[in-house]
């Protein structure tokens, strides 16, 4: 390990690990919108969103994100549809993001006990109030824990984004293995960078669950 | 425009190059969940006993592999196998290596959380009754532990396929490897050739995955009737 090497690489490094961080924000943050909105409409069994709702997630969870990468990137300007590498990287995270989003959310709701729901509507809830008071509360607590797993997963998706030439943290350590031959330390790098973001990440959404479950059962 | 692009999958033997391609892509797929999942039941297995050190170790296994990503693990033994150890792998038997360390510490959690939802009172009675330790995995732990990991196990094999994707990093001939080169050939006559070689995949993809995601649901539905009554 030669740590010359190292520290004449650290600013294409840290300015890599800026567009991880960067794209995978925006990328979560679409996805969870997407996902809420997607999960809403299969909860209230929207007619004809419902079922486009449940053949975009059939194709986004059943395909991996390095073709749909390429056919957004290569294949969507046969169509005329041309997307720049960066924006197509956060397109496709959002869309594969979106529906693994959409079943965590789903997932929340279905945990909530009939009888919650059946006392709402005795007590003459509407729908849009038994969403509010009833169904959210409860729901989104029961989803932290799988919305959690979903952001270090989609982060760690953004390593994909290297096959469109993003200049993010993996692409740029492939970029200068493919320039200097120096692999031990650039590798060692990545790593480490990758460490930084997840690990600090992981024990803070442990913590989030934990903090969420004593709110629901009180331990 | 797009309609020209399609006669560039069925000319020549194009469509036999992508489905040969795809046919790496299954062999490494099918030997990943064999070696894998045997690998992932030892190592969950021991993970159940009450060996300090051993669990740690093996915890400390699975979170590394949870950390980095799949990406960066394969690039790891691709350049560090060769030469730290001197040992030169083809690309296919790399990436066999890496799936299957990845796909043994996915494997050993949902083995581990399976054999951890069996109620205590089962395995003490299991034993009051004199079974030995072995007796116990094989008559009371084992047959209750399997409709519990089923639907995480089918659902990590259809993540095993679509990592196998990863196989063109690192310059494999799989079918997303077949199909770039496929589209570099054709590209410059028929800009819309890459929509429909992409599209292929897509579906080649979809074809596989989803029937496992569908077969995965329907598990676990019934495992939770059976569980809820």
């Amino acid at each position: 390990m030669n740590w010359t090497v190292i520290t004449q690489s650290l600013p294409q490094f840290v300015a890599g690990f800026g567009i991880t961080l960067k794209l995978s924000v925006i990328g979560i943050l679409g996805a969870l919108l997407v996902g809420a909105i997607i999960s809403l409409v299969q909860y209230f069994r929207i007619p004809g969103l419902r079922q486009l709702a449940t053949v975009y997630i059939e194709i986004s969870r059943n395909t991996p994100l390095l073709v749909q990468l390429f056919f957004i990137f290569y294949g969507l300007p046969g169509l005329g549809v041309k997307l720049s590498a960066t924006v197509s990287g956060v397109f496709g995270l959002i869309f594969l993001g979106g529906s693994y989003m959409a079943e965590a959310f789903t997932g929340g709701y279905n945990a909530i006990s009939k009888s919650q729901i059946e006392s709402g509507r005795a007590l003459g809830l509407t729908d849009l109030q038994l969403a509010r008071y009833v169904v959210l509360p409860q729901g989104l607590t029961a989803s932290v824990p799988a919305l959690a797993a979903n952001v270090i997963f989609l982060i760690k998706e953004t390593s994909i984004f290297t096959v469109i030439a993003i200049p993010e943290l993996t692409n740029t350590a492939l970029d200068l293995i493919g320039l200097y031959y120096n692999s031990n330390e650039y590798l060692f790098e990545l790593v480490v960078a990758y460490a930084i973001i997840l690990i600090p990440l992981s024990l803070a959404l442990t913590w989030l669950e934990r903090r969420v479950r004593y709110a629901s059962f009180g331990n | 425009m797009l309609a020209s692009g399609i006669k560039v999958l069925f000319a020549g033997q194009n469509m036999q190059r992508l489905l040969g391609g795809f046919l790496v892509t299954l062999r490494v797929a099918i030997i990943v969940l064999i070696l894998g999942g045997i690998l992932g039941v030892l190592l969950g297995a021991l993970r159940t006993l009450h060996n300090r050190p051993l669990r740690i170790i093996l915890r400390i296994y699975l979170e590394i592999f949870r950390i980095v990503p799949t990406v960066v693990l394969l690039f790891v033994a691709y350049y560090i196998l060769p030469q730290t150890f001197g040992l030169n792998l083809p690309g296919e038997e790399v990436a066999v290596l890496v799936f299957t360390l990845w796909t043994a510490a996915e494997m050993s959690d949902i083995v581990r959380g399976a054999l951890e939802s069996v109620p205590v009172h089962q395995k003490e009675s299991g034993l009051a009754i004199g079974l030995t330790q072995a007796q116990l995995f094989r008559y009371v732990l084992i047959p209750q532990a399997i409709p519990v990991a089923l639907p995480g196990t089918i659902n990590l094999a259809t993540r095993i396929i679509k990592t196998t994707s990863l196989l063109l990093m690192i310059s494999v001939m799989d079918i997303v490897n077949v199909g770039q080169t496929l589209v570099e050939a054709n590209g410059h006559k028929n800009p819309s050739a890459a929509f429909w070689i992409y599209g292929m995949m897509f579906i080649l993809y979809y074809i596989l995955c989803a029937p496992l995601s569908q077969w995965a649901k329907r598990v676990e539905k019934k495992r939770l009737e059976r569980a809820n009554g």
